[in-house]
């Protein structure tokens, strides 16, 4: 049994919310300088400068790369021979959270759903905690911003439906959502699961990192297959028109009810913040 | 495509003269406002009641800023989805509004309203929320305070750089997706 307390959490998750909020991930960057080139359209073009301008200033300022710091998304691996010894997990996360959301300059987007009074400090994070063997603590953090979630969907599809029936969806989601989720896109899909699961493999989907083929040469295969169909929209960055419409697609699989067929769709905007650490 | 620099607020003579696809820099005095800041301008319009600001000529940017870090006049501010507003903007439009500042499509009822009451509505780059922050010279709140982030803010801004989206005659920047919707 190892043990460990909340201040050996605390500090390490506190700036890694900061950082993902400032600093663009290297390989999003160079997915966005990579789009920049490949673009003929001056519209395509300008937007594209401009992300990269941006990335250049939050670096080199306080300031985070979108005004939209997001809801603060954490995936937690905790090991079953791990002990925190002053505190709980949830606690400690929300505590982190809010700390860097205040010393950031980080917006407080979480309201009420219906009287949409602000919470004030940007409380509760959303946390997917899973056991794992061992006495490791591996955190990963996504601030998800709302003008990409909105256009995330779910369906349950008829298993006669097949691979052609899931291309379709995430086709027509993506056609769907247009200038809407910050173009140039990165595409979650989750396929299988349960009507839970479906969206939770999408989002986990989006952790790894653009340009990381999928382990599963098939999985792999049908990632290149959708991402160059949504390119074939033509939408674009900022849906100005363009070759750059989504920056990559991943994808997670996981066994489903002889029934059923779920497909989830998670869209992320181009900021794509991730970050990971191992405690 | 044409570049202008207009100062805000906006005539009717501003507006008439863009063409989706121009290039706009604004200089002058807007407003922000997005989903429950509108909500309390439609409910005090209901009520009779005066408004914060004058909507003649106003331009509205739809967006929800970050905190300040010191020195600087605001934090991170880039536009929020526009969509969200449509069921509001046609009102506000009928009453002076000539522009709105976002992200995304609006609606058939939207476009109309640009047509009947020449507006415009603009594109901002969604996610380039540091980058726009720096176009913006001074911040104010001026009303609603307790809704934090999403506050009505008197801003000045200079240079501040936008597309023009959806203009009064029709036109529309946006690529139509090649798929069958």
């Amino acid at each position: 049994m190892r043990t460990i307390s909340a201040s050996d959490i605390h500090d390490t998750v506190r700036d890694m919310i900061m950082d993902a909020c400032r600093l663009l991930n290297p390989e999003v960057e160079e997915a966005l300088q990579k789009g920049y080139e490949a673009e003929e359209s001056e519209s395509a073009r300008e937007v594209l400068k401009q992300l990269l301008d941006n990335a250049e200033l939050a670096r080199n300022t306080k300031l985070p790369l979108c005004q939209d710091t997001g809801v603060a998304i954490f995936f937690v691996e905790f090991g079953e021979d791990l002990k925190i010894s002053d505190g709980s997990l949830t606690d400690i996360l929300n505590r982190a959270m809010v700390e860097g959301y205040d010393k950031g300059f980080l917006r407080k987007s979480l309201c009420h759903p219906l009287t949409r009074k602000n919470t004030g400090d940007n409380t509760p994070a959303v946390i997917h905690t899973e056991l794992v063997p061992g006495d490791g603590l591996k955190i990963r953090f996504m601030p998800k911003g709302g003008g990409s979630e909105n256009m995330s969907k779910i369906a349950m599809l008829k298993p006669a439906q097949g691979w052609a029936g899931i291309k379709d969806f995430v086709i027509r989601t993506m056609a769907e959502a247009g200038p809407n989720p910050c173009p140039p896109t990165v595409v979650g899909v989750g396929i299988g699961g349960t009507f839970d699961l479906a969206p939770t493999l999408a989002k986990e989907a989006l952790f790894r990192p653009i340009g990381t083929p999928n382990p599963d040469p098939e999985l792999d295969a049908m990632e290149k297959e959708l991402l160059g169909a949504i390119n074939e929209l033509g939408i674009g960055p900022m849906g100005l028109g363009g070759k750059t419409t989504s920056l990559d697609v991943k994808i997670e699989m996981h066994p489903c009810h002889i029934a059923s067929l779920p497909v989830a769709v998670n869209v992320q905007c181009h900021s794509h913040r991730t970050r990971e650490v191992e405690i | 495509m044409a570049v202008y620099n207009l100062n805000a607020p906006l005539t009717d003579e501003d507006v008439a003269r863009l063409h989706a696809g121009d290039v706009v820099y604004l200089t002058g005095t807007i407003y922000t406002a997005r989903d429950a800041a509108h909500k309390r301008l439609i409910d005090s319009l209901d009520k009779g009641e005066e408004l914060p600001f004058e909507l003649q000529g106003a331009v509205i940017y739809y967006v929800g800023p970050a905190p300040a870090p010191p020195g600087c006049a605001i934090g991170a501010a880039g536009p929020t989805t526009s969509g969200r507003m449509d069921v509001y903007a046609p009102r506000l439009h009928s009453l002076g509004v000539k522009a709105s500042i976002g992200k995304g499509k609006r609606t058939d009822e939207v476009r109309e309203a640009l047509k009947k009451y020449t507006g415009v509505y603009f594109g901002a780059t969604g996610g380039a929320g540091a980058l726009l922050s720096q176009r913006i010279e001074a911040a104010e709140v001026i009303a609603y305070e307790e809704l934090g982030p999403e506050a009505i803010r008197k801003l000045t801004v200079r240079d501040f750089p936008l597309l023009v989206v959806n203009d009064c005659h029709g036109g529309e920047q946006y690529a139509k997706p090649a798929y069958d919707l």
